[in-house]
């Protein structure tokens, strides 16, 4: 008896653990290598849901649909960083003012262009037999491990990562040394944008892809960058972790709604006790016990 | 910074409402600030009764707006979830003028808005100044507020959602919210539609003034010196976790006062006043406009709604679109917003004025 309700907690936390990552890990590349707060995350995701939908209406297979998602979003965070983001590196807030106001004009041209809805894609591969959910949700999370994973390998041992994390770190110095640092920037924003367009294919066949679509991963994406902190990957990971424990649980006893609220107020409750983030806590409390020793 | 006691007749009057850090410390801008309200007085006389029921809400939408300007552009707090409070007065007030069907019910529902919604910023102020939650963490916190309210009241349609016989009512909102009233019992003055236009006009003004003598008042400096460098501030020995907790509390409370005037004009609130566009509303209009002016805020907030209603009048899909691109624009162009880089194309052109009469005017807003 309690086997089956012990699996549907697991099964819940895995699908709302890689949903989390899903949503997060493309903002949390730009703000944290970046100092851009994207608050059109979420339309740079409607960029993935739309472009792969319509790829799938027009009879590509999903699998090459969503890579086609992923592309469009990439390129057009590319063009984007070009015309304009790259005006505000440095000016946190006016990053947050001005992604906000592309965030409004790409929802209303999604509207006014495609309507309300975009055309529909099922869900592949067919329900679990023991838990009451489809085996999809298993290959996202297979999924969002294998971005993390990639993108560990990507920033801490390619060639262009250490270019990259080095720009991040210090242009000047960076620029002397021959890395072109222009292109670093315009590179590592199309990386953020293609993660957010990945996570906007991968759940197009699960969620109703309309122009509000990018509003429904904000709130977690924000959540999770914040209560992450400024370390992209382990961050990521432990918030989601956390969040997605805190979600599953009161999901479980209290339904979605409760579940989302006390995410919430956990996320609140985390900024306040912990202001730069979990990875903010752990580099305070390993600068500490490097001092005792 | 000095102001010319020669100036004229009321510049003992005008000298509370002026200093460093307003823009508009001379006898014609004074002029010009009569003159405005003049106009905005006389619209109702002009174009009658619908004039004033919309003009109502714009004016209600700018007093948002300038509580916002007051926080981010004088002590540099970004508060993205400002309509958090102005949705907390408005539902307040519903709840209970609802409750108390008399004049009195109105009265109470005014000063009980108001007081929850400055209780509800000073909390979060507190929980997060004194927590030592910064800048942007701020910022995304304030906002996330704003969509838990958001989240929380749209699920609210159920009738185990009512406070008495308030109902909440989920995403259709909370309807037959009473008129403002000042009164007791079935005795005092019930406020119109023409009358309530009159009534949020004479807080804004009120506001603006109150607002411009608070930041030329020495919490003012203080707040601007925290905005500018915060831990040389503090060096200087004023508590600065202070500062920002008293003027976020203040925005608040001004928020939740048209938050009240909001939903009374309109009679109904719903959960759409926290959502991510009204969230975003606030901070348009305070980037636009200057957020270091809060004149130029009031003109932008009064000057986007109204073309956004126009632009719905007509049936037109692009307002969202005009109004996004316009916050880019401005934000990449012009960083100060409109009002301020006005203000320094008039100070360029003075002090190009060889005639020495304008040039003391000329020196007294450079130092701005």
């Amino acid at each position: 008896m309690a086997t089956p309700e012990l699996l549907n907690l697991g099964f819940e936390f895995v699908e709302i653990f890689a949903f989390i990552v899903l949503a997060t890990v493309g903002l949390a590349v730009i703000f944290g290598m970046m100092g851009i707060i994207n608050l059109a995350h979420g339309e740079f995701i409607l960029v993935g849901a739309y472009t792969t939908s319509f790829a799938v209406a027009a009879g590509l297979p999903l699998a090459a649909a969503m890579a086609v998602g992923v592309l469009a979003t990439a390129a057009f965070g590319l063009v984007l960083e070009r015309l304009i983001i790259r005006r505000l590196y440095g000016r946190l807030l006016d990053s947050m003012v001005v992604t906000w106001g592309i965030s409004l004009v790409m929802i209303q041209l999604t509207r006014i262009a495609f309507g309300n809805t975009a055309p529909g894609v099922g869900i592949p591969f067919g329900q679990l037999p023991v838990v009451d959910g489809p085996v999809y949700y298993l290959v996202l999370a297979v999924v969002a491990v294998g971005v993390l994973g990639g993108l560990y390998a990507l920033f801490m041992w390619t060639d262009f990562g250490v270019r990259a994390r080095a720009t991040m770190q210090d242009e000047a110095t960076a620029r002397s040394m021959g890395v072109d640092t222009d292109r670093m920037y315009t590179a590592t924003f199309a990386i953020g944008s293609g993660l957010a367009g990945l996570a906007g294919a991968l759940y197009a066949p699960v969620m109703t892809v309309t122009p509000e679509y990018g509003t429904s991963f904000l709130v977690e994406a924000f959540v999770a960058v914040v209560v992450g902190g400024s370390s992209v990957l382990l961050g990521t990971i432990l918030a989601s972790g956390f969040l997605g424990t805190v979600n599953a649980a009161f999901t479980n006893l209290a339904g979605t709604f409760m579940g989302q609220v006390a995410m919430l107020v956990a996320a609140i409750v985390a900024i306040r006790l912990m202001p730069d983030g979990i990875t903010g806590l752990l580099s305070d409390l390993r600068e500490k016990w490097g001092e005792s020793e | 910074m000095s102001v010319d006691s020669s100036d004229g007749p009321l510049a003992g009057l005008r000298r509370p409402f002026e200093g460093p850090n307003t823009m508009g410390n001379t006898p014609a801008f004074w002029l010009g600030f009569a003159v405005a309200v003049t106009v905005l007085a006389a619209l109702p006389v002009l174009f009658g009764y619908y004039a004033a029921e919309i003009g109502a809400v714009f004016l209600a939408y700018a007093l948002l707006g300038v509580s916002l300007a007051f926080i981010w552009g004088y002590c540099g707090i970004l508060s993205f979830g400002q309509v958090a409070f102005f949705g907390i007065g408005g539902y307040a007030f519903g709840v209970v003028a609802i409750n108390v069907p008399t004049l009195t019910g109105a009265t109470l529902g005014l000063l009980a808005a108001v007081a929850v919604s400055t209780l509800a910023a000073a909390a979060l102020g507190y929980f997060m100044f004194y927590g030592g939650v910064r800048d942007v963490y701020v910022t995304i916190l304030t906002l996330v507020v704003a969509l838990v309210l958001y989240t929380f009241t749209g699920q609210t349609a159920g009738g185990e959602w009512a406070i008495g016989d308030a109902r909440l009512g989920g995403f259709n909102g909370m309807s037959g919210v009473p008129d403002l009233a000042i009164g007791i019992g079935s005795a005092g003055l019930e406020i119109g539609i023409v009358a309530h236009y009159y009534v949020t006009l004479g807080a804004l003004a009120a506001t603006y003034l109150g607002l411009r003598a608070l930041v030329n008042s020495r919490f003012g400096y203080a707040m601007v010196a925290t905005r500018e460098d915060e831990s040389r501030t503090e060096m200087f020995g004023y508590d600065t976790t202070f500062i920002k907790f008293a003027a976020f509390t203040i925005g608040g409370a001004i928020a939740g006062l048209s938050g009240v005037l909001f939903a009374t004009q309109n009679n109904y609130i719903d959960p759409s006043v926290f959502g991510i566009t009204a969230a975003a509303l606030p901070v348009v209009w305070a980037s636009v406009g200057g957020r270091t002016s809060l004149l130029g805020t009031v003109g932008a907030a009064l000057a986007i709604q109204f073309v956004d209603y126009q632009l719905a009048l007509s049936g037109s899909e692009w307002a969202l679109v005009i109004i996004g691109s316009l916050l880019v624009f401005v934000v990449l162009v012009m960083p100060e917003g409109v009002a301020p880089r006005l203000r320094d194309l008039v100070v360029d052109y003075r002090s190009s004025d060889p005639t020495p009469a304008d040039a003391p005017a000329g020196a007294e807003e450079v130092s701005d």
